[in-house]
């Protein structure tokens, strides 16, 4: 894949990007971690299926 | 022997079809009227219109499926209701201008004891000149559409490979657009799939829309805890569009779009315009223009339709500034009030009001997003008007007894953030209730319990699941009531 830079490289002063809050690299790893996010996957399903019960 | 007619084979139609199907008995007819003889999986036209799905692959024949469920097909858009009938006739009926092949243009009439009007939006690129597929922007709000978009895509994919720069923009196409969750879904799949080919670094990305912040999605956005906080999805959204190198302009109405050139107008009153190569602009929704006639022949739409074109049914339509707006504004059994064996559900029903703060510029300008209708609320609000329409139906109740208020009612949402077994990642979130009351939780307006987001593979993974499950639901095979809304 082609990368942009990360914004922290890119970030102006008092520019659009130079505030957001954005992810540490061990955030962005456990968004694609195998077991964490068949974890997540176990628990958002739950959530998602209560929220469906609820009504 | 009772009719219920359904006019639209969407998400609402559909739900309210089989379930009306599954449990009225066989001597009660359902019929369901519809232009199209393919039903689509809206929430995946996202993909086709970056090339990972194709059109069939979000899509399937609507007649093998009625034939197989005993609904009868009548393939044709509704022109006008006339719940009172006519001179020669005190039926009510629905006139259809047909669309199936070899009968394109005949009219029938298409008689009713019940009517469920799931007729979705109409998408109303012309409120803005110059926008939609057939001139300056693509659009992937149909499969065609999307496919369209798809093409247009490779096209200015292959001008970066060839070295040149483009700027690729999507958003809103005009004030009162709504449904920016399914424009912020296209824009992620682009930067994503601008990545995975290789020319991400050819490509100035750039989102343009009416919400006054990102992460409103027309609701106002929503407050959720993180990291021992309570953050608004402003601050979620604007890290997701930091991290990905995508510029965003907020507070914009798109006045009109020449080729390759948007101008539009901000809520301080300004007329901007911006250069670009690649534009995907939603158009605005309106009801699809149905007309209502009473038994004199005379045209009562004003007294059944809101000037928007979709129906008015139970909900408190009195203009009110926001300030006085209130959950019990919102309709709670979709019944017509002229009509009470009428109903409308999905996007086709009016809602009383916004969900964000009304907002006009200096020049008199609205701009902000219209109410989302998304699927989940749609699917339960069609099954429990079918509930309540076969209840009546068989005698157990002679007025309809469920409620399905989005004031009362949450939602789970899931927006792909790109799409990959293994790299894909979607926003998962859910959220309760729709419409937030500001009495119940007065600092957040939604129960926190219930209100959430977070991006990852896991998100990615339900979107396929739902992807198929919703498929396999409409396809009414074996079990398919199982499958929630
Ligand atoms: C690109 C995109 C992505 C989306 N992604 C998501 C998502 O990820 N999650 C989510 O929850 N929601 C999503 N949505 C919203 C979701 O698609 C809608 O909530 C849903 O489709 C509304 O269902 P509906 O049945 O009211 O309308 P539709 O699905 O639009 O169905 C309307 C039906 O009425 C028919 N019709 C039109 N005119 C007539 C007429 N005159 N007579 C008879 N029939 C007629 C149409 O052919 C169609 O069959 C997305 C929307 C878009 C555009």
């Amino acid at each position: 894949m082609n990368e942009t830079k990360s914004p922290v490289e890119t970030r102006t002063p008092f520019g659009q990007t130079y505030y957001p809050p954005v992810p540490t690299e061990f955030t962005k790893k456990m968004r694609t971690n195998l077991f964490w996010q068949l974890l997540r996957f176990v628990v958002i399903n739950v959530k998602i299926l209560r929220m469906v019960r609820k009504h | 022997m009772a009719r219920l007619v359904i006019l639209g084979a969407g998400i609402a139609g559909q739900t309210a079809a089989l379930h009306a199907r599954r449990r009225l008995g066989r001597d009660h007819e359902v019929v369901v009227v519809s232009p199209n003889s393919r039903w689509n999986w809206i929430p995946s036209n996202i993909w086709v219109g970056v090339g990972v799905m194709t059109p069939e692959q979000v899509t399937f024949p609507l007649r093998p499926v009625y034939e197989k469920t005993g609904i009868t097909f009548v393939q044709g858009r509704a022109v006008s209701v006339h719940p009172e009938g006519d001179g020669d006739a005190g039926r009510p009926y629905v006139k259809v201008e047909l669309t199936e092949p070899g009968k394109t243009g005949q009219e029938e009439r298409v008689p009713y004891d019940w009517l469920i009007n799931a007729t979705g939006p109409k998408l109303n690129f012309d409120a803005t000149p110059g926008l939609g597929p057939s001139k300056n922007t693509v659009s992937v709000c149909t499969f065609d559409h999307a496919a369209h978009a798809s093409k247009a895509f490779d096209e200015t994919v292959a001008r970066m490979k060839a070295g040149e720069k483009q700027t690729l923009l999507v958003g809103t196409g005009h004030g009162n657009c709504t449904c920016q969750g399914a424009a912020f879904e296209y824009i992620f799949n682009v930067e994503f799939e601008l990545r995975r080919r290789g020319v991400r670094d050819k490509a100035r990305v750039v989102w343009l829309s009416n919400e006054h912040e990102l992460g409103d999605f027309g609701m106002g956005g929503m407050f959720i805890r993180r990291g021992g906080y309570v953050t608004h999805s402003r601050v979620f959204t604007e890290s997701l569009y930091t991290e990905r190198g995508i510029e965003w302009i907020t507070r914009a109405g798109v006045k009109e779009v020449a080729p390759g050139e948007v101008s539009y107008e901000t809520l301080d009153g300004d007329e901007r315009s911006l250069k670009f190569d690649f534009g995907m602009l939603l158009p605005p929704f309106s009801g699809v223009g149905l007309k209502a006639f009473d038994r004199s022949g005379a045209d009562v739409t004003a007294s059944v339709f809101a000037p928007s074109g979709f129906m008015l049914v139970d909900g408190d339509y009195a203009k009110k500034p926001y300030e006085e707006w209130s959950p019990e504004d919102w309709p709670r059994t979709y019944q017509s009030p002229k009509y009470p064996n009428v109903f409308a559900v999905g996007i086709a029903f009016a809602p009383p009001h916004a969900i964000s703060k009304p907002m006009t510029s200096p020049k008199g300008t609205p701009i902000f997003p219209t109410p989302p209708r998304t699927g989940m609320p749609t699917g339960v609000m069609a099954r429990e008007v079918a509930f309540n329409i076969v209840d009546m139906i068989n005698g157990k109740a002679t007025a309809p007894t469920r409620h399905a208020s989005l004031a009362h009612m949450g939602a789970a949402c899931i927006a792909s953030a790109g799409a990959g077994l293994f790299r894909g990642t979607a926003v998962s979130m859910t959220l309760f209730p729709i419409v937030p009351d500001f009495r119940k939780y007065p600092d957040t307006g939604r129960d926190l319990g219930w209100t959430f987001g977070e991006i990852g593979l896991a998100g990615h993974w339900i979107k396929h699941l739902l992807h198929f499950g919703f498929i396999y639901k409409a396809k009414a095979n074996p079990l398919w009531a199982m499958v929630p809304e």
